[in-house]
C-alpha cells in the first residue's frame, strides 16, 4: 500500500514526489511511456541530443533573488541554485511586419523598445506594471479568468502594441483561444518579462536528472513502462490504479499530472461525470541542425516570436494542418553559457500552431508527405524573420501533435492542457488530486511549483 | 537538548532549505521573514522537519513563535529538552 501514487513522470509528478518522499511518504510515479519528462523529454538521434518541450526555462532569476517560484521551488526540493545550472538567454524578440521589440532578462530593455517604437503608451505600460497581480493573488478565480485583452485595453489605445505584448506570453502558456485568463496573462508576463529566460547547457536532461536522482535517493520508486488504465473508485474514495498490464495498486492517496479531462476518464465512476473540454492548441515542432552557429549566420536571437501581420491570431488552424502566420525560433546557442561553452552544433528549432485532428486523420504516407512538405513551409514562414539558414541543415527531426499526444497522452496533443484550470487540483474524489498544467501554472518551473504546492496542500497533511 | 544545539539543529533546517544563503551572519533576534525573506512556505517547512527529525508537533497556532531563531529557540526549549542531538 503506497501513501500516494503520482501518474506521469513530468515535471510536476517528479517535483510532488520529490516533496512527499522527503517527508518519508511511501510514493510510487508510474510513467507510461518509456522515459521521463512527459511534455518536457529528451532524446538521443543519429548520435545528436535533441530536446523536446523546453524553448527555454521562463521565470530565471539570478543566483541569490529570494523571490519569485524560482527561488521557492529550490527552497522545497532542497536543490541549490547552481544545480539547475542556468545560463541567461542573449536576447529575445518580438517581430512583426513593422516593428520589432527586443527584450532580455533586465526589464529596462522592453520598456525602452516600447518608449522608443510607442512612445505615446509607455504611461500605460508603467500603470500596467504597477497593476499586475503577484503570484499570491492568483487565487481568486474570478479574477483569475478575467479577459486579458479587457484588461489591456484599458492600459493601451495602440492594438499593435497589445497584439506584440500577447504574442510571446500566448505562444509559451495560454491553453485559451483568442484571449487569455487575465491571471495567467499575470504569471506569462512575471515569467517572462520581469523575470527571465535561461536554460542549461545540456538541455532539460540536466534538470530531469537531478529531479529523477534525488526521488530515487529519497527512497521513491519510479516505475517505466507502467501506463495507468484505471482509477480505482470504492464508495467515493480512490483505492488504487490499474495496469495496462491488468496489474493493481492500493493508495491511499492518488495525484494525476495527466490531464483533468483524462484523469476523470480513468475513474470507474466516470460515467456519471460531466467532462470538462480539453484544450485544443497544439503545434509541430521542426529542429534544424546546422553546419555552423546561428550567430555565423548572423543571428543572434534567443528566441524570435513572430507575426506576419498586425493581427496575432492564436487558435487552432482550422483549414489546414498549421498555420504559417505566426511561430517561434528558438536558437539554444544563444545562451550565455559559462565559459563560452557552446552546444557541439548550430541548431534552429521553429514551432508553429498545428490541428491535432487533421494530423491525427492522415494516413502512414500521407502523414510523412505532411511532415515534409510543413517543415519547408515553416522554415519558409520563419525566414521572413530570422536570417535564411535553409542551405546548412545537416540533419533535421520534426514533432507533430500526435507526436505529442503519443508521449503526453494529453487529448489532441494538448501542450497547455485545459483551457479552464482546476486551480485548487481538487476533483468530486477526496483523495483525487490534479497536478501539471491543468492545475494551473505552466512552464518548467510553473510545473514543478504546481506538484509542490498540491503536494503541501493535500498530500503532506493527514 | 540545550538552547546551542537547539539553535545549531535550526540552522541545519535553515541550511537545509535554502543551501545558498550565508547563515554564518544570521542575527538571533531578527524576524527570519526580514532577514532571509521566508515566506509562509518555508516556515512550514520548518515545522514539517522538526516534526520529521524529532517528532516534535507545532500547533497550528503557535506557528507565530517561530519568527527569529531567539524565539524559536525560547519556544522550542521546553519541548526539546528531553530531545538527544543525533550523532
Amino acid at each position: 500500500m503506497y501513501d500516494t501514487i503520482i501518474i506521469g513522470a513530468g515535471m510536476s509528478g517528479l517535483a510532488a514526489g520529490i516533496r512527499l518522499a522527503h517527508f518519508d511518504q511511501r510514493v510510487c510515479i508510474l510513467e507510461r511511456h518509456t522515459t521521463i519528462g512527459g511534455l518536457n523529454s529528451f532524446y538521443r538521434l543519429r548520435g545528436r541530443d535533441f530536446d523536446v518541450g523546453l524553448h527555454a526555462v521562463t521565470n530565471f532569476t539570478p543566483k541569490g533573488t529570494r523571490r519569485g517560484p524560482l527561488a521557492r521551488l529550490l527552497k522545497q526540493l532542497r536543490f541549490r541554485w547552481d544545480d539547475f545550472q542556468l545560463a541567461p538567454q542573449l536576447g529575445s524578440e518580438i517581430a512583426f511586419p513593422s516593428v520589432r521589440l527586443q527584450f532580455t532578462n533586465d526589464p529596462e530593455l522592453l520598456r525602452s523598445e516600447i518608449a522608443r517604437a510607442f512612445p505615446d503608451q509607455v504611461d500605460g505600460y508603467d500603470r500596467l506594471l504597477r497593476n499586475l497581480l503577484d503570484y499570491d493573488q492568483l487565487g481568486d478565480e474570478t479574477t483569475f479568468r478575467l479577459s486579458a485583452r479587457e484588461i489591456l485595453a484599458q492600459y493601451f489605445s495602440d492594438p499593435l502594441l497589445v497584439e506584440m505584448l500577447l504574442c510571446p506570453l500566448m505562444w509559451y502558456g495560454n491553453p485559451r483561444p483568442h484571449d487569455m485568463d487575465f491571471g495567467q496573462f499575470c504569471i506569462m508576463f512575471r515569467a517572462i518579462y520581469l523575470e527571465g529566460l535561461a536554460r542549461p547547457l545540456a538541455g532539460v536532461r540536466l534538470i530531469l536528472k537531478h529531479l529523477v536522482k534525488r526521488f530515487r535517493a529519497l527512497g521513491g520508486e519510479l516505475r517505466l513502462r507502467s501506463g495507468v488504465s484505471r482509477i480505482i473508485v470504492e464508495d467515493g474514495r480512490v483505492t488504487g490504479v490499474e495496469l495496462d498490464n491488468g496489474e493493481q495498486i492500493a493508495a491511499r492517496k492518488v495525484l494525476s499530472s495527466a490531464g483533468l479531462v483524462e484523469t476523470l476518464r480513468l475513474c470507474d465512476d466516470a460515467s456519471r461525470l460531466e467532462r470538462p473540454a480539453a484544450g485544443e492548441l497544439s503545434f509541430i515542432e521542426l529542429v534544424a541542425v546546422l553546419d555552423r552557429k546561428p550567430r555565423q549566420l548572423g543571428h543572434d536571437r534567443t528566441i524570435v516570436f513572430f507575426n506576419d501581420s498586425e493581427t496575432f491570431h492564436w487558435e487552432k488552424p482550422a483549414d489546414d494542418l498549421c498555420d504559417p502566420r505566426t511561430g517561434v525560433v528558438c536558437s539554444p546557442n544563444n545562451y550565455l553559457y559559462p565559459d563560452h561553452a557552446e552546444l557541439p552544433d548550430g541548431i534552429l528549432r521553429i514551432t508553429m500552431l498545428a490541428n491535432y485532428d487533421r494530423w491525427e486523420a492522415l494516413d502512414e504516407s500521407a502523414y510523412r508527405l505532411a511532415k515534409l512538405a510543413w517543415f519547408d513551409r515553416a522554415a519558409a514562414s520563419a525566414v521572413r524573420f530570422v536570417p535564411d539558414f535553409r542551405q546548412y541543415i545537416v540533419d533535421s527531426d520534426m514533432f507533430t501533435p500526435t507526436t505529442i499526444r503519443r508521449f503526453t497522452w494529453h487529448d489532441h496533443g494538448a501542450v497547455y492542457g485545459a483551457p479552464d484550470k482546476r486551480l485548487d487540483g481538487r476533483t468530486h474524489l477526496p483523495n483525487l488530486f490534479l497536478c501539471g498544467t491543468d492545475q494551473g501554472f505552466v512552464g518548467i518551473i510553473g510545473a514543478m511549483v504546481s506538484g509542490i504546492s498540491i503536494a503541501n496542500r493535500y498530500l503532506l497533511r493527514d | 537538548m540545550t538552547p546551542d544545539e537547539i539553535r545549531q539543529e535550526i540552522l541545519d533546517i535553515l541550511e537545509d532549505i535554502a543551501p545558498d544563503e550565508d547563515l554564518s551572519q544570521l542575527e538571533d533576534e531578527v524576524p527570519f521573514r526580514e532577514q532571509l525573506e521566508l515566506d509562509s512556505m518555508d516556515f512550514l517547512d520548518i515545522v514539517m522537519e522538526l516534526r520529521k527529525r524529532h517528532r516534535i508537533q507545532i500547533p497550528e497556532e503557535d506557528y507565530g513563535e517561530l519568527a527569529s531563531m531567539a524565539s524559536t529557540v525560547r519556544y522550542l526549549e521546553p519541548r526539546m529538552k528531553d530531545v538527544q542531538r543525533a550523532g
